[in-house]
């Protein structure tokens, strides 16, 4: 499974990690809603880290779909707002 | 719904909009990779506002470190006369000045380390951009109306995750030097203004607790210096 991690790259990963990632990925969401920064910042950098260690990086030449599009680590709380809002955070 | 499910709808939309807006998947291969130089320059742009924004700071800071020297004299003069008050509104400042210099040198590095991810993103970008050229002419090469379709859906959903991956960083690049640039506008006026003792958009605690700071730095300022010129 291919992973794209924002503002980082792609990452190929085998397909067992996902249910690890499923579970940091609710906490982060619980994380979210309580406002919870230290936490979310935690949690998140987490993640992001799972995939990296368990992943290799594709050749930057590569252009290829993802499976899977995670957020950087340092996205902060109220960026993450935005996504959830639905607002969006790049500009058309 | 988690947090990368909606992650990857904010830039899936991008890409449907660039799927859906032609009948002939040719003109959406031209298409998308117009796109992708004008992103290009964008990135660009970006490093370039980076770069006058941190030059901008620097300047600010050299600015306050002529200013120290300048209080320093002012301190000891004032000691000279035995004007202590004037000595210790003089030191005040200068502390106030110093925590200015240190508060600028946190967000010259700040914008240092975005202009190295904004290089980065460059090229990373070029070398996608010319890896999407090549494909895109070999697509029209062989093209056949049946097969084009599968192939230029791949080509163009990869590049333009990639192209939403960039404006993210792009725009979170142009958020950051913005506020930035407000703050240092906001300096200047203080600087002209000899106000910096004054910094706004501090709350209660944060000015007493500054005020505080200040105030033990001029106590231990102001015996050196007369331990210095022996008063």
């Amino acid at each position: 499974m291919i992973i794209r991690v924002i503002n980082e790259g792609q990452y190929e990963v085998n397909d067992d990690l996902l249910d690890d990632l499923n579970k940091l990925d609710n906490e982060i969401v619980s994380l979210l809603e309580s406002g919870d920064e230290t936490g979310f910042r935690d949690v998140l950098s987490e993640f992001v880290s799972m995939i990296r260690d368990n992943g290799t990086s594709l050749d930057p030449e590569t252009i290829v779909e993802s499976d899977l599009i995670v957020p950087p680590e340092d996205l902060t709380l109220s960026e993450a707002t935005k996504v959830f809002s639905g607002e969006g955070l790049i500009p058309d | 719904m988690g947090l990368f499910k909606r992650m990857e709808i904010v830039v899936k939309s991008k890409t449907s909009k660039l799927l859906d807006r032609f009948e002939d998947p040719r003109e959406t291969l031209d298409y998308s990779y117009q796109k992708q130089l004008e992103l290009l320059q964008q990135v660009k742009r970006s490093t370039a506002t980076v770069v006058t924004t941190k030059k901008r700071l620097e300047l600010q800071r050299a600015k306050l470190q002529q200013n120290m020297q300048k209080l320093d004299l002012q301190a000891r003069d004032a000691i000279s006369a035995e004007r202590e008050d004037l000595a210790r509104l003089v030191l005040e400042r200068k502390k106030a000045n110093e925590i200015e210099i240190e508060n600028l040198t946190t967000q010259i590095e700040e914008q240092e380390i975005e202009q190295q991810k904004l290089i980065q993103t460059e090229k990373k970008l070029s070398a996608k951009i010319e890896a999407f050229r090549t494909k895109k002419e070999t697509i029209k090469a062989q093209y056949t109306a049946a097969e084009a379709q599968v192939k230029v859906k791949e080509a163009v959903t990869g590049i333009s995750e990639e192209m939403a991956d960039v404006g993210f960083a792009i725009g979170r690049a142009e958020e950051k030097t913005e506020t930035m640039r407000a703050k240092s506008a906001a300096l200047d006026e203080m600087v002209e203004l000899g106000a910096l003792d004054e910094i706004g958009g501090e709350d209660e605690i944060e000015r007493e607790l500054r005020k505080m700071q200040t105030t033990t730095g001029v106590d231990t300022e102001l015996e050196k210096l007369r331990a210095e010129m022996g008063k």
